[in-house]
């Protein structure tokens, strides 16, 4: 359906391929999944399937790629249109009319498609993809499952026989993210449509592959089965990770199969004790840091947070879950008191961040928000932190920049922040925050984007900040990030705050919400790989 | 509540089903009133056309957001006319009162030689107040002619119904419409985000920093916007010879520039008719020509198009009427269409214009009814709900995820 034939691509200014020489074969009705660390060129591989690349992106291709019969050399995307479906990372970006039933029209009346064919295809579409009492809602007023949903239904009218999706779940919670993987599973198995997937988080959807590509670092493509291309692969999800640790062969995927194999490993480390997830660095103490009272939080009738009480204390890591539009943001935004607040009271050492101006206020509490960009304007990263220094004086003695070296060293100064890979980024608006030397640190959603090395650098940032005695809150949807990083999970729902406890009990203790390794090893109480591996350590005689 | 025999509920349950009506029927209705608004100065027919337009947006508008601006229009054509009846009284005062009432007398400002014919303030007549209340009350109608209009056809349907060639005009403004918004979201929460790293900056620095990452992030979301609508089959087909293009080209501007002069002919009511019709044929024949050309190379379909029956054809009808007889001056002297302010008189009331503008509120009844809020009244077939219980376990095909 989809071959590669010595395909190399080359961006103008790059000093080497981002691909070179792929041979790559990909079956009719495969689902295939690209992993590779972040910046390895996936999103590359994908858009060379439809033509993005390079006729819209620029660079050069070299070597051949067919789809379908049709070479993209000389077919443009346009022409591609009716062979394969592009869904992109964020639906919203990519919607062009305003009603679900116009968007998912639209291809079929740049095809010139018949109105009465049209007509069949969106009720059919709509049925196939669970969206039909939607039909005439506003794009914009969907929640983001729904739009992800809406985005691939408005490429499969135009009955493409390959379906390639960037990340169709990153921003999404757990919730929705199985509402659009069982879409795309459905489509593969009933309706054999060839499926090539790019995905961060691998847990949600290896058990669905029939083939795993990876992109190396230096630009070269291996493909094979999932059980045998994960014995080796440079990112692996928890349930892989659990199989090479206990050598099973042929590496079981999915938490079923891991479980299954599993008797004999739970029988072993039956008596020994769990110990917590080993720290980086050991956790400061201090005392409650911030307190907050019946805070809430109202968009006109729509209440965010309703009544919520909550204290962090210094050297505490929280995790702040909860699906989208349960309050986590609005939230975080009122406890640092640039967000609305409609009432209820905040107190941080006396103060309340709400009464005092936003220079003050992020002395006390420093918040990280969803998309980190925002608080980037300058040119450089050496700028940017001059800058933050200036606006922030009077806070600690370390600089931005210093602050920045000791959370990810080997960012030059010169470099554009846009340049920066998200992770980077991250750390780069961490530092300009933590300038100002808050002792209550807030991150919203840092995780979306980050591959697990990246995520693993930012656990041992988090455990920096709590051995400084800090209190950080970390939202997040990642139950694996959660359960390596946080302390204590508080989960939200509806704008209440409906569970509050040590991460073992409340993570632990909910089907939907365990790690994988949780699922895998229960009735044990063994959260993350980390803690499994001290533990068969430490009991080995 | 009407009861099961009457029309108006035989009408709505039988072949009057709820749908939306071709956006086209509405402009012409709302343009015709308009046209006949322009030719008078009447304030009974003026109060006449509001009531008319107030009963039709009441019966026939949907529930859609763009559908209750029809308020909004009101409030501006009432500023419309107290603007223009303060303009009068401050810049307009008559420098010569003999024979009018003079309501009162404002301090008069001398200006200088080189502005003469403008007065800063004096005596302000009862007659001078009347005109600009009048004129005001024209132009505030004419304004809610066209808000009507918005508010009865949706404005994006509307573009929907361009003839092909001029399809990427229309695409570019339903794309810029709904990047506004989204423009708007990102300031908003740049400039939240500002704050978070003490914000204290006013003026140009302030600027910029909201303005770059707002710029950035529209940049990056056009370009994602582009790339999605190439891999969806935009500009797929369509590539016209350049003599093709030119003849078009010449067709349009002529055209439009012969449909300029004949419209503003035709309006204006000063200008000779004789000079305005076949202008404004001619140009809207070569306009038409130029957009076939045009669109002769443009192959597309149109998904679920509106059709254009019987109702359509009622409305626009009930719009041109009203404008015939009134621009006509049928049964009504140019007294009755536009009452003298000086000597002062009370408008008269000329029947057959008031007949004719009555004939437009028919529309609120020919126009089949527009779809019910949804979720009203459409029952709740099995898959809402399935989907209004997204924790309802549902069939998979694959294996339970993890």
């Amino acid at each position: 359906m989809i071959a590669f034939e010595r395909a190399s691509v080359t961006y103008a200014d790059a000093p080497s391929p981002v691909l070179r020489d792929v041979d790559l074969h990909i079956e009719e009705g495969e689902l295939a999944l690209v992993v590779g660390r972040t910046g390895v060129g996936k999103s590359t591989l994908l858009g060379a399937i439809n033509g993005l690349v390079p006729h819209f992106t620029g660079g050069t291709l070299s070597g051949r790629v067919v789809v379908d019969g049709r070479d993209t050399r000389t077919h443009r995307p346009r022409e591609l249109a009716d062979a394969v479906g592009m869904v992109g990372q964020d639906p919203l970006a990519g919607f062009v009319t305003d009603t679900v039933e116009e968007e998912l029209a639209y291809a079929m009346e740049q095809l010139a498609i018949a109105p009465d064919v049209m007509r069949k295809r969106v009720e059919e579409t709509l049925d196939l993809l669970g969206i039909a009492d939607l039909r005439a809602r506003a794009l914009y007023q969907l929640s983001g499952g729904q739009q992800q949903r809406v985005a691939i239904g408005s490429v499969l009218t135009a009955h493409p026989r390959v379906l390639v999706l960037d990340e169709p779940t990153s921003a999404l919670d757990p919730t929705a993210a199985e509402e659009v993987l069982a879409a795309i599973t459905r489509l593969v198995h009933d309706l054999g449509v060839t499926v090539v997937l790019a995905e961060h988080r691998l847990e949600r959807v290896v058990q669905y592959a029939d083939r795993v590509i990876e992109v190396h670092s230096d630009g070269s493509v291996s493909s094979g089965p999932p059980a045998e291309m994960l014995a080796t692969t440079d990112v692996a999800p928890p349930v892989v990770e659990l199989g090479r640790f206990a050598g099973w062969h042929p590496l079981p995927v999915s938490v079923r199969d891991a479980r299954r194999r599993a008797g004999p490993l739970r029988a072993e480390m039956a008596g020994r004790t769990v110990a917590p997830p080993p720290r980086s660095a050991p956790r400061g103490r201090a005392g409650t840091l911030l307190t907050a009272r019946k805070v809430v939080v109202r968009y006109g009738t729509v209440v965010a947070v309703r009544g919520v009480d909550l204290d962090l204390r210094g050297g505490e890591v929280t995790a702040l879950m909860g699906r989208n539009g349960s309050g986590k943001s609005s939230l975080l935004w009122a406890l640092q008191g640039s967000g609305e607040r409609q009432g209820g009271a905040v107190d941080v050492g006396g103060t309340d961040p709400r009464s005092v101006p936003p220079a003050a206020a992020r002395r006390l509490v420093g918040l990280v928000p969803q998309t980190p960009a925002d608080l980037l304007y300058l040119d450089t990263v050496a700028e940017e932190c001059v800058q933050a220094d200036r606006e922030s004086q009077g806070g600690c003695g370390l600089g931005a920049r210093a602050l920045l070296d000791r959370l990810a060293p080997g960012i030059a100064d010169g470099i554009h922040p846009r340049d920066l890979s998200e992770g980077q980024r991250l750390s780069l608006v961490l530092a300009v925050q933590l300038a100002a030397a808050p002792s209550v640190v807030l991150l919203d959603e840092p995780t979306r984007g980050l591959d697990y090395r990246a995520k693993r650098h930012l656990i041992a940032i988090i455990d920096l900040l709590a051995s400084e005695g800090r209190a950080v809150v970390v939202s997040t949807h990642d139950v694996e990030f959660a359960a390596a990083a946080a302390d204590r999970v508080v989960v939200m729902a509806e704008g209440d705050i409906v569970a509050d406890g040590p991460t073992a009990e409340v993570v632990g203790a909910s089907p939907a919400f365990a790690p994988q390794v949780a699922k895998i090893m229960a009735p044990l109480a063994y959260l993350t790989m980390d803690q499994l591996r001290c533990a068969a350590t430490a009991g080995a005689p | 509540m009407a009861g099961p025999g009457s029309l108006r509920s035989r009408l709505e349950a039988g072949h009057r089903l709820p749908r939306t009506l071709h956006p086209i029927a509405w402009w012409i209705w709302a343009l015709g009133l308009a046209a006949a608004v322009s030719h008078t100065t009447n304030p009974v027919l003026l109060l006449l056309v509001l009531g008319v337009l107030g009963l039709v947006v009441a019966n026939r508008r949907s529930d859609a957001p763009w559908a209750r601006a029809f308020k909004y229009y009101l409030v501006l054509a009432l500023s419309v006319v107290a603007i223009r009846v303060v303009f009068r009284s401050v810049f307009g005062g008559d420098v010569d009162p003999r024979g009018t009432t003079v309501l009162f007398t404002l301090p008069h400002v001398p200006l200088p030689s080189w502005l003469a014919g403008v007065q800063l303030g004096g005596p302000v007549t009862v007659d001078g107040t009347m005109g600009a209340l009048y004129d005001g009350l024209r132009l505030g109608t004419l304004l809610c002619c066209l808000g009507a209009a918005n508010t009865l056809a949706n404005p994006k349907r509307a573009l929907r119904v361009l003839p092909g060639a001029l399809y990427e005009l229309g695409v570019a403004v339903v794309v810029s419409l709904s990047v506004a918004p989204q423009l708007v979201e990102s300031i908003q929460r740049v400039r939240r985000a500002r704050k978070l790293r003490g914000g204290a900056h006013r003026g140009f620095h302030a600027l910029r920093r909201v303005a770059i990452p707002v710029l950035e992030d529209a940049l990056e979301r056009s370009l994602r916007l582009a790339a999605a609508m190439d891999s969806r089959g935009y500009g797929r087909t369509g590539s016209a010879s350049p003599r093709t293009r030119r003849l078009t080209g010449v067709l349009m501007i002529t055209g439009m520039f012969g449909f300029c002069i004949g419209a503003y002919g035709l309006f204006d009511g000063s200008a000779l008719a004789v000079l305005a019709v076949p202008a404004f044929a001619g140009g809207a024949v070569l306009c038409c020509l130029g957009l076939m050309l045009g669109g002769r190379h443009v192959h597309r379909s149109q998904y679920r198009p509106d059709p254009w029956k019987a109702p359509e054809w009622s409305v626009a009808v009930c719009g041109v009427v009203p404008a015939v007889i009134v621009i006509g001056g049928v049964g009504a002297g140019a007294v009755g269409l536009n009452p003298s302010t000086d000597p002062l008189s009370w408008p008269v009331f000329p029947l057959v214009p008031a007949i004719a503008i009555l004939i437009g509120a028919i529309a609120a009844f020919v126009a089949p009814p527009p779809h019910p809020p949804a979720g009203v009244a459409r029952p709740a077939g099995p898959t809402q709900n399935v989907a209004r219980h997204p924790g309802r376990p549902r069939p998979r095909t694959a294996g339970v995820p993890t």
